[in-house]
């Protein structure tokens, strides 16, 4: 018999902001030691109330516009409740009965052609911290605690493991661009619900859920485990399936049952009364429609039509910082393609001698663009453009008098090159006699000559067309 | 009387021990937090401070408050007749005022009972930054003083806009300047009145024609919601109190039991020894109430008492400007046995209750308590300033 897969997916996501969700302790990146990011409100200490960080709000409805939700005008807190020794309250703030955003819809392409998946709800929540397990003790590590994750509900409507992974890197690649996430390592967690059912069904199999795994390489392993163990039960009734939770292992590949609890778990939601409903009004919605970057497939279609290479797009689009320069030159009057050049050729190359990346490009892009313009204008060759690009990026300096200080724009004084040659001519008699004798070699030397004279600056087609003329 | 738990400076204001004041300890009555110094001091006292007041002392409460009146305090249990510590402190002249948080009427029967003023400002006019916080949605910081116009001095220090509490309303600051009060009408709640003592109903009676004489129109009225009020109150208060002491865990800091074998005992003993018997029950009834199969019927239920009690009082308040009740159903209690607490305490919160459930102000003034609209704290104040200077 055939089998159809059916998949839900929840995914966690750690949100790129500078604080916490609930308090001011640094977000997830501002730690070093463990406890070097904690303040009495995200350890739980009595007398602290959380407030919240607006801009965790703007990032969960930019999440949700990029992913075609509903954004929910009235939303709310409630608290789940639970005992462990990284849950400092013994409850984690989350949202159950007013979610942020509902009803969105994410396209996907993949080898099958292109499909649709319903997203259920995205909610907004705080991470909880992390245990230490060392020698006779276990340590408690409240850095991540209060971090703010999204959380993104699908509906059951992914068929296979590959539109998973697919889903996955599309999310990834959307909330970079989007600076919603960085998505490192660990900062996407995944929770598979997954059944199998005969293909035609309408009715859902018994369903599994694998718990936390970050690494998509795991996830995809694990579906095809649990697919083929729901499969095998099915046709070969190897074992009967029960509703439970799974782990993953990825040392043997295969799923196991986590400890059955006795009873399923009552976590006793109810509402927050310490955070009042937020309320966004359209004023505020508009504001965050208008900081939300182009979505990430127009943008890379937008790019690959104005002849950006798949690799510089990769780039691109997953440095929002980057792309935000390249559109900025480009309103100003830059070609998308050379202005990509500029900045993942020549940028990166001048960061790269100092051991940088174009993570640490400070370059605004007025100074960039009068560059790329200068050469565009033809005022000066794309060398002299490289060289000012360097003063640019290394010392701030403005380019267009740095242009002039040093001379590099002499080119476009047409009687000034001339000048030039005139000079090259009279001070290497003996270059002049070897090319009149028929070696074309010397033309190079007399040509060197200029160039030095002209501190690189100067139009070489140009310049030889003139010294050839010369020397008729 | 030794009024306070820890004695802080010769000063002029005492903070009940649910109130933080940064590095003495505060411990809300309970074995759980014993040695617990915190980090920062509330907002009220840091407002107090700032204007030149000295805190006094730490005063004991019952364990979270939870009891009538502060009478089982850890290590300082009560015998014989009951007092509040901090209502004694302002009522023997001590101190001057005294900061308390009203979450259960602790603070409202203390004050009645010690025959000080003592004022439950509308939710959200003071910061709850800094209290050991129980019930988040119905409790708030009052004030204890010989007198209304000793309450206003506090309150007008105290009152307003707080950024480091989500729920503090935006208002810079409030009136509570004081009017004449004549011409105004006061109800006196008929429900209520019948279920207190002679003695009770006497101090009523009392302050009725005081007001009286005041120009004052007093009429008796039948508003029969008292007991919906209450059990709603105690649904909402035993939940919020269940979930926001379950941090208490032995983990962190505060009490944690010698003998564990693994995580799930050292929560099981450090609460079991941490707790006191009326803790106990309130986490009992606050986890049932939230419990999935009885959520819609008791704590869903209960928002929406607390949504239709509002309208009802607002009504009632077009026609009246405030209302008189007692506070509770006798002037004097006798320590008893805390087995005992639980249904007590709740029995008489049925006096007090609503102004938790809804937000709106009352104040202790002669024995007796006032109620009125959301920012009628002026209002009450007057009157009961009427009273206490005779028309002076
Ligand atoms: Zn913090």
């Amino acid at each position: 018999m055939n089998y159809e897969l059916v998949i839900g997916l929840e995914t966690h996501v750690e949100l790129s902001t500078e604080s916490k969700i609930f308090c001011s302790c640094g977000g997830h990146s501002a730690a070093n030691e463990p406890n070097d990011c904690v303040c009495p409100a995200c350890s739980g200490m009595p007398g602290m109330l959380p407030i919240m960080n607006k801009h965790v709000v703007e990032l969960a409805v930019t999440a949700g516009l990029m992913l075609n939700c509903e954004i929910n005008r009235y939303t709310t807190f409630d608290k789940k409740n639970y005992y462990y020794p990284d849950l400092p309250c013994a409850y984690q703030i989350t949202q159950l009965n007013h979610p942020i955003c509902t009803n969105g819809c994410v396209t996907l392409k993949t080898s099958a052609g292109t499909r649709d998946i319903r997203i259920k709800q995205i909610h907004m929540e705080e991470d909880a911290g992390k245990l230490v397990h060392g020698g006779k003790y276990s340590y408690v590590d409240f850095n991540r605690t209060s971090v703010p994750l999204i959380e993104i509900v699908t509906q059951p409507d992914f068929r296979s493991a590959e539109e998973v992974v697919t889903y996955l890197n599309k999310l990834k690649s959307m909330f970079r661009s989007g600076g919603i996430s960085e998505c490192e390592e660990g900062a996407m967690r995944c929770d598979v619900n997954i059944s199998v059912r005969p293909e035609g069904s309408e009715e859902f199999g018994v369903r599994t859920e694998i718990k936390n795994m970050s690494s998509f390489e795991a996830i995809e392993k694990a579906i095809r485990y649990e697919a083929q163990r729901h499969m095998d039960a099915l046709e070969f009734e190897t074992e009967e399936l029960v509703q439970e939770t799974r782990r993953y292992d990825d040392a043997s590949g295969k799923t196991m049952a986590m400890r059955n609890k006795e009873t399923e778990a009552d976590y006793r939601y109810f509402p927050d009364a310490n955070l009042m409903p937020i309320i966004i009004d359209d004023e505020w919605l508009e504001e965050i429609k208008a900081n939300k970057p182009a979505a990430v497939d127009e943008k890379a279609e937008d790019y690959r039509l104005a002849g950006i290479s798949d690799k510089e797009i990769d780039m691109l689009i997953s440095n929002q910082k980057i792309s935000k320069l390249l559109d900025d030159i480009v309103a100003m009057g830059a070609n998308p393609k050379d202005g990509a050049a500029w900045i993942l050729t020549d940028c990166a190359g001048i960061l790269r001698k100092d051991g940088k990346t174009l993570n640490d490009l400070v370059i605004t892009a007025e100074k960039l663009y009068a560059v790329i313009r200068m050469v565009d204008n033809g005022d000066i060759n794309r060398n002299a453009g490289k060289k000012i690009l360097i003063a640019v990026v290394e010392q701030d300096v403005d380019p267009i008098a740095y242009c002039k200080e040093q001379g590099l724009d002499k080119k476009f004084d047409a009687s000034a090159i001339e000048a030039v040659i005139d000079k090259a001519i009279a001070e290497n008699p003996q270059s002049v006699a070897d090319f009149k004798g028929g070696k074309v070699k010397a033309l190079q030397a007399l040509f060197g000559a200029c160039m030095k004279e002209l501190k690189g600056a100067g139009d070489p087609a140009m310049i030889k067309t003139l010294l050839e003329e010369k020397l008729k | 009387m030794n009024y306070y738990k820890t004695k802080i400076a010769d000063g002029n204001i005492a903070v009940d021990d649910m109130i933080l004041v940064k590095d003495a300890e505060a411990s809300a009555g309970s074995k759980m937090l014993t040695g617990f110094k915190p980090l920062f001091s509330a907002e009220a006292v840091t407002r107090l401070e700032n204007k030149g007041y000295k805190i006094a002392g730490k005063t004991n409460v019952g364990e979270f408050g939870l009891d009538l009146l502060g009478e089982f305090s850890y290590g300082a249990e009560a015998e014989g007749t009951l007092k509040g510590a901090a209502a004694e402190a302002v009522a023997s002249g001590e101190v001057k005022a005294a900061l308390a948080v009203d979450m259960n009427g602790a603070a409202r029967r203390a004050a009645a009972i010690s025959g000080i003023d003592f004022l439950k400002p509308t939710y959200g006019t003071v910061s709850r930054y800094g209290v050991i916080s129980c019930a988040a949605s119905g409790e708030q910081i009052g004030v204890y003083a010989q007198n209304a116009s000793g309450v206003k001095e506090i309150m007008d220090v105290i009152a307003g806009h707080d950024e480091k509490d989500g729920t503090s309303l935006k208002n810079e600051s409030y009136d509570y300047s004081f009017h004449s009060v004549s011409g105004k009408k006061v109800a006196i709640i008929k429900e209520l009145v019948e279920k207190a003592d002679d003695e009770t109903k006497k101090r009523i009676n009392a302050f009725a024609d005081a007001l009286r004489a005041q120009g004052v129109t007093i009429e008796e009225i039948s508003f029969d919601v008292f007991a919906v009020v209450n059990t709603a109150w105690q649904i909402l208060m035993t939940a919020e109190t269940c979930n926001n002491i379950s941090r208490y865990d032995g983990v962190k800091f505060g009490h944690r039991a010698k003998e564990y074998k693994n995580i799930d005992e050292l929560y099981v003993n450090s609460r079991t020894e941490g707790f006191n018997f009326l803790t106990k029950a309130v986490i009992m009834y606050g986890s049932d109430v939230l419990s999935k199969n009885r959520y819609e019927a008791c704590y869903d239920k209960s928002l929406k008492v607390r949504r239709v009690m509002a309208e009802k009082f607002e009504e009632l308040m077009k026609q009246y400007d405030a209302v008189l009740m007692p506070a509770a159903s006798q002037t004097a209690y006798e320590a008893y046995d805390i087995h005992e607490a639980f249904g007590k305490v709740f029995n008489e919160s049925i006096f007090t209750a609503l102004a938790n459930l809804i937000g709106v102000p009352a104040l202790i003034s002669g024995g007796v308590q006032l109620m009125g609209k959301h920012f009628s704290e002026g209002l009450l104040l007057s009157l009961a300033d009427s009273v206490e200077r005779k028309g002076e």
